[in-house]
Protein backbone atom coordinates (compact mmCIF):
# COMPACT_ATOMS: atom_id res chain seq x y z
CA UNK A 1 0.00 0.00 0.00
CA UNK A 2 2.71 2.55 0.99
CA UNK A 3 4.98 1.19 -1.94
CA UNK A 4 1.81 2.50 -4.22
CA UNK A 5 1.46 5.34 -2.78
CA UNK A 6 5.34 6.54 -3.35
CA UNK A 7 4.73 5.49 -6.91
CA UNK A 8 1.40 7.64 -7.11
CA UNK A 9 3.50 10.73 -5.84
CA UNK A 10 6.58 10.14 -8.05
CA UNK A 11 5.37 9.05 -10.83
CA UNK A 12 2.11 11.38 -11.60
CA UNK A 13 3.90 14.10 -10.46
CA UNK A 14 6.67 13.91 -12.56
CA UNK A 15 5.34 12.86 -15.55
CA UNK A 16 2.83 15.80 -15.01
CA UNK A 17 5.92 18.48 -14.58
CA UNK A 18 6.99 17.23 -17.68
CA UNK A 19 4.07 17.35 -19.42
CA UNK A 20 2.77 20.90 -18.31
CA UNK A 21 6.14 22.16 -19.23
CA UNK A 22 6.47 20.30 -22.77
CA UNK A 23 2.69 21.57 -23.44
CA UNK A 24 3.02 25.24 -22.44
CA UNK A 25 6.67 25.15 -24.16
CA UNK A 26 4.11 24.29 -27.96
CA UNK A 27 1.75 26.66 -27.07
CA UNK A 28 4.59 29.79 -26.55
CA UNK A 29 4.74 32.62 -24.63
CA UNK A 30 2.17 34.29 -22.79
CA UNK A 31 2.23 37.62 -23.33
CA UNK A 32 -1.04 38.87 -23.46
CA UNK A 33 -1.93 39.49 -19.62
CA UNK A 34 -5.23 41.17 -20.19
CA UNK A 35 -8.55 39.24 -18.84
CA UNK A 36 -9.24 38.49 -22.45
CA UNK A 37 -5.86 36.89 -23.27
CA UNK A 38 -6.11 34.86 -20.86
CA UNK A 39 -9.27 33.71 -21.53
CA UNK A 40 -8.34 33.05 -24.90
CA UNK A 41 -5.30 30.80 -23.56
CA UNK A 42 -7.67 29.12 -21.59
CA UNK A 43 -9.30 28.08 -23.95
CA UNK A 44 -6.27 26.97 -26.14
CA UNK A 45 -5.03 24.95 -23.43
CA UNK A 46 -8.37 22.91 -23.53
CA UNK A 47 -7.56 21.75 -26.55
CA UNK A 48 -3.58 20.87 -25.76
CA UNK A 49 -3.45 17.31 -24.64
CA UNK A 50 0.03 17.91 -22.95
CA UNK A 51 -2.15 20.18 -20.26
CA UNK A 52 -5.25 18.57 -20.09
CA UNK A 53 -3.21 15.25 -18.87
CA UNK A 54 -0.67 17.08 -17.37
CA UNK A 55 -2.94 19.18 -14.20
CA UNK A 56 -4.88 15.57 -13.56
CA UNK A 57 -1.52 14.18 -12.99
CA UNK A 58 -0.23 16.59 -10.79
CA UNK A 59 -3.75 16.45 -8.97
CA UNK A 60 -3.20 12.62 -8.41
CA UNK A 61 0.28 13.08 -7.27
CA UNK A 62 -0.92 16.01 -4.70
CA UNK A 63 -3.35 13.95 -3.07
CA UNK A 64 -1.27 10.74 -3.00
CA UNK A 65 1.65 12.68 -1.54
CA UNK A 66 -1.63 14.24 1.15
CA UNK A 67 -2.51 10.60 1.57
CA UNK A 68 1.05 9.61 2.26
CA UNK A 69 1.76 11.63 4.82
CA UNK A 70 -1.32 10.77 6.98
CA UNK A 71 -0.11 7.43 6.59
CA UNK A 72 3.52 7.69 7.09
CA UNK A 73 6.05 9.25 9.65
CA UNK A 74 7.03 13.07 8.10
CA UNK A 75 10.60 11.56 7.99
CA UNK A 76 9.27 9.04 5.37
CA UNK A 77 7.47 11.22 2.66
CA UNK A 78 10.21 13.98 3.41
CA UNK A 79 13.13 11.98 1.28
CA UNK A 80 10.78 11.98 -1.75
CA UNK A 81 9.56 15.34 -2.25
CA UNK A 82 13.45 16.31 -1.71
CA UNK A 83 14.65 13.86 -4.31
CA UNK A 84 12.25 14.85 -6.79
CA UNK A 85 14.52 17.99 -7.67
CA UNK A 86 17.17 15.97 -8.87
CA UNK A 87 14.85 13.74 -10.80
CA UNK A 88 12.43 16.17 -12.86
CA UNK A 89 16.08 18.38 -13.55
CA UNK A 90 17.73 15.19 -14.71
CA UNK A 91 14.37 14.62 -17.18
CA UNK A 92 14.56 18.23 -17.75
CA UNK A 93 17.75 17.82 -19.21
CA UNK A 94 17.36 14.23 -21.25
CA UNK A 95 13.89 14.70 -22.31
CA UNK A 96 13.03 18.21 -22.78
CA UNK A 97 16.09 18.27 -24.18
CA UNK A 98 17.03 21.70 -21.77
CA UNK A 99 20.37 23.49 -21.28
CA UNK A 100 21.08 22.19 -17.45
CA UNK A 101 24.74 24.16 -16.73
CA UNK A 102 26.42 23.13 -13.39
CA UNK A 103 24.82 25.99 -11.71
CA UNK A 104 21.17 24.71 -12.51
CA UNK A 105 22.73 20.94 -11.06
CA UNK A 106 24.17 22.11 -7.91
CA UNK A 107 21.06 25.05 -7.10
CA UNK A 108 18.86 21.92 -7.40
CA UNK A 109 20.94 19.94 -5.35
CA UNK A 110 21.21 22.71 -2.57
CA UNK A 111 17.68 23.04 -2.93
CA UNK A 112 16.77 18.99 -2.43
CA UNK A 113 18.46 19.23 0.45
CA UNK A 114 17.08 22.67 2.42
CA UNK A 115 13.89 21.21 1.58
CA UNK A 116 14.57 17.42 3.32
CA UNK A 117 16.12 19.55 6.05
CA UNK A 118 12.54 21.52 6.43
CA UNK A 119 10.29 18.43 5.88
CA UNK A 120 11.81 16.18 8.33
CA UNK B 1 23.32 52.87 -35.72
CA UNK B 2 24.26 49.72 -37.92
CA UNK B 3 21.50 47.15 -38.57
CA UNK B 4 23.61 44.60 -36.85
CA UNK B 5 23.51 46.90 -33.44
CA UNK B 6 20.39 47.57 -33.48
CA UNK B 7 19.30 43.69 -34.29
CA UNK B 8 21.76 43.46 -31.12
CA UNK B 9 20.04 46.15 -28.95
CA UNK B 10 16.62 44.36 -29.50
CA UNK B 11 17.58 40.96 -28.52
CA UNK B 12 18.96 43.06 -25.02
CA UNK B 13 15.99 44.54 -24.83
CA UNK B 14 13.87 41.15 -24.97
CA UNK B 15 16.46 39.65 -22.51
CA UNK B 16 15.73 42.44 -20.20
CA UNK B 17 12.10 42.19 -20.11
CA UNK B 18 12.17 38.48 -20.18
CA UNK B 19 13.98 38.89 -16.69
CA UNK B 20 11.80 41.35 -15.46
CA UNK B 21 8.34 39.10 -16.24
CA UNK B 22 10.16 36.03 -15.25
CA UNK B 23 11.07 37.47 -11.58
CA UNK B 24 7.38 38.54 -11.32
CA UNK B 25 5.78 35.82 -12.40
CA UNK B 26 8.11 33.78 -10.17
CA UNK B 27 7.29 35.96 -7.03
CA UNK B 28 3.72 35.41 -8.29
CA UNK B 29 4.13 31.65 -7.75
CA UNK B 30 5.91 31.42 -4.86
CA UNK B 31 3.72 33.91 -2.73
CA UNK B 32 0.01 32.35 -4.13
CA UNK B 33 1.74 29.01 -2.87
CA UNK B 34 2.96 30.66 0.70
CA UNK B 35 -0.65 32.37 1.35
CA UNK B 36 -2.63 28.99 -0.33
CA UNK B 37 -1.02 26.78 1.46
CA UNK B 38 -1.36 28.74 4.63
CA UNK B 39 -5.15 29.75 4.28
CA UNK B 40 -5.84 25.96 3.29
CA UNK B 41 -3.84 24.15 6.61
CA UNK B 42 -6.25 27.50 8.45
CA UNK B 43 -9.26 26.09 7.14
CA UNK B 44 -8.90 22.64 7.17
CA UNK B 45 -8.13 22.38 10.85
CA UNK B 46 -10.96 24.60 11.86
CA UNK B 47 -13.20 21.87 9.34
CA UNK B 48 -11.69 19.26 10.75
CA UNK B 49 -10.59 15.84 9.39
CA UNK B 50 -13.04 14.68 6.57
CA UNK B 51 -13.52 10.64 5.94
CA UNK B 52 -16.25 9.95 3.77
CA UNK B 53 -17.59 8.60 0.49
CA UNK B 54 -20.03 11.07 0.39
CA UNK B 55 -19.09 13.90 -1.68
CA UNK B 56 -21.28 16.45 0.56
CA UNK B 57 -18.64 16.79 3.28
CA UNK B 58 -15.97 18.29 0.88
CA UNK B 59 -18.57 20.69 -0.80
CA UNK B 60 -19.24 21.73 2.83
CA UNK B 61 -15.61 21.88 3.33
CA UNK B 62 -15.17 24.33 0.32
CA UNK B 63 -17.81 26.62 1.59
CA UNK B 64 -15.43 27.22 4.54
CA UNK B 65 -13.98 30.87 4.17
CA UNK B 66 -10.25 29.69 4.43
CA UNK B 67 -10.65 26.55 2.35
CA UNK B 68 -12.11 28.99 -0.46
CA UNK B 69 -9.41 31.61 0.10
CA UNK B 70 -6.99 28.73 -0.23
CA UNK B 71 -8.50 26.96 -3.21
CA UNK B 72 -8.75 30.22 -4.68
CA UNK B 73 -4.90 31.11 -4.03
CA UNK B 74 -4.07 27.21 -5.32
CA UNK B 75 -5.41 27.90 -8.76
CA UNK B 76 -3.92 31.45 -8.99
CA UNK B 77 -0.41 28.85 -8.30
CA UNK B 78 -1.43 26.87 -10.78
CA UNK B 79 -2.13 29.58 -13.44
CA UNK B 80 0.54 31.84 -12.80
CA UNK B 81 3.31 28.15 -12.97
CA UNK B 82 1.74 27.57 -16.49
CA UNK B 83 2.36 30.94 -17.55
CA UNK B 84 5.89 30.93 -16.36
CA UNK B 85 6.44 27.32 -17.60
CA UNK B 86 5.32 28.86 -21.06
CA UNK B 87 8.57 30.50 -21.54
CA UNK B 88 11.04 29.31 -18.94
CA UNK B 89 12.89 25.60 -18.57
CA UNK B 90 11.34 23.76 -15.88
CA UNK B 91 15.14 23.30 -14.70
CA UNK B 92 15.08 26.34 -13.62
CA UNK B 93 11.48 27.06 -12.68
CA UNK B 94 11.62 23.97 -10.19
CA UNK B 95 14.18 25.18 -8.02
CA UNK B 96 13.08 28.90 -8.26
CA UNK B 97 9.86 28.34 -7.06
CA UNK B 98 10.80 26.14 -4.27
CA UNK B 99 11.44 29.28 -2.74
CA UNK B 100 8.09 28.86 -1.19
CA UNK B 101 9.43 26.50 1.44
CA UNK B 102 11.47 29.03 2.69
CA UNK B 103 9.42 31.82 2.93
CA UNK B 104 7.09 30.17 4.79
CA UNK B 105 9.71 28.77 7.60
CA UNK B 106 10.37 32.85 7.87
CA UNK B 107 7.02 33.73 7.72
CA UNK B 108 6.39 31.01 10.12
CA UNK B 109 9.07 33.07 12.39
CA UNK B 110 7.97 36.44 11.68
CA UNK B 111 3.94 36.11 12.03
CA UNK B 112 3.13 33.64 13.94
CA UNK B 113 6.50 33.69 16.28
CA UNK B 114 6.91 29.70 15.29
CA UNK B 115 10.33 28.79 16.84
CA UNK B 116 13.02 28.31 13.82
CA UNK B 117 15.35 25.37 14.83
CA UNK B 118 19.38 25.47 13.35
CA UNK B 119 18.17 22.63 11.46
CA UNK B 120 15.48 24.68 9.68
CA UNK B 121 17.70 27.46 9.22
CA UNK B 122 20.02 25.45 7.92
CA UNK B 123 17.55 24.35 5.01
CA UNK B 124 16.30 27.89 4.34
CA UNK B 125 20.21 28.97 3.87
CA UNK B 126 20.68 26.14 1.29
CA UNK B 127 17.22 26.59 -0.47
CA UNK B 128 17.69 30.76 -0.56
CA UNK B 129 21.89 30.03 -1.96
CA UNK B 130 20.31 26.93 -4.55
CA UNK B 131 17.75 29.65 -5.33
CA UNK B 132 20.57 32.18 -6.42
CA UNK B 133 22.33 29.44 -8.39
CA UNK B 134 20.08 29.30 -10.46
CA UNK B 135 18.62 32.59 -11.02
CA UNK B 136 21.90 33.02 -12.56
CA UNK B 137 21.19 31.08 -15.58
CA UNK B 138 19.12 32.12 -18.11
CA UNK B 139 15.91 31.19 -18.08
CA UNK B 140 14.89 29.62 -21.16
CA UNK B 141 17.71 27.57 -23.33
CA UNK B 142 14.70 25.52 -25.54
CA UNK B 143 13.32 26.78 -28.46
CA UNK B 144 9.73 28.06 -27.82
CA UNK B 145 6.95 27.75 -30.31
CA UNK B 146 5.94 31.35 -32.13
CA UNK B 147 3.42 33.23 -30.21
CA UNK B 148 0.20 31.80 -30.93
Amino acid sequence: MIALLVALVVIPGTVGDLLNSAGMKRHGEITDWTPRGLLLTGRDLVHNWYIMIGIPAMAVSFFALMALFSATPLSFAAPITASSYILETALAKYILKEEVDWRRWVGAALVGVGVFLLSV
Amino acid sequence: MSHLRIRQKLANMHERGLLLKTLIVSLVVIVTNVVGNYALTLGMRQVGVVESWSPLPYIRAFAHPWVGIGVAFMVGWLVSRLALLSWADLSYVLPITSFSYALSALAGALYLHEKVTEREWAGVSLITLGVVLVALTYPETTEIAEEP
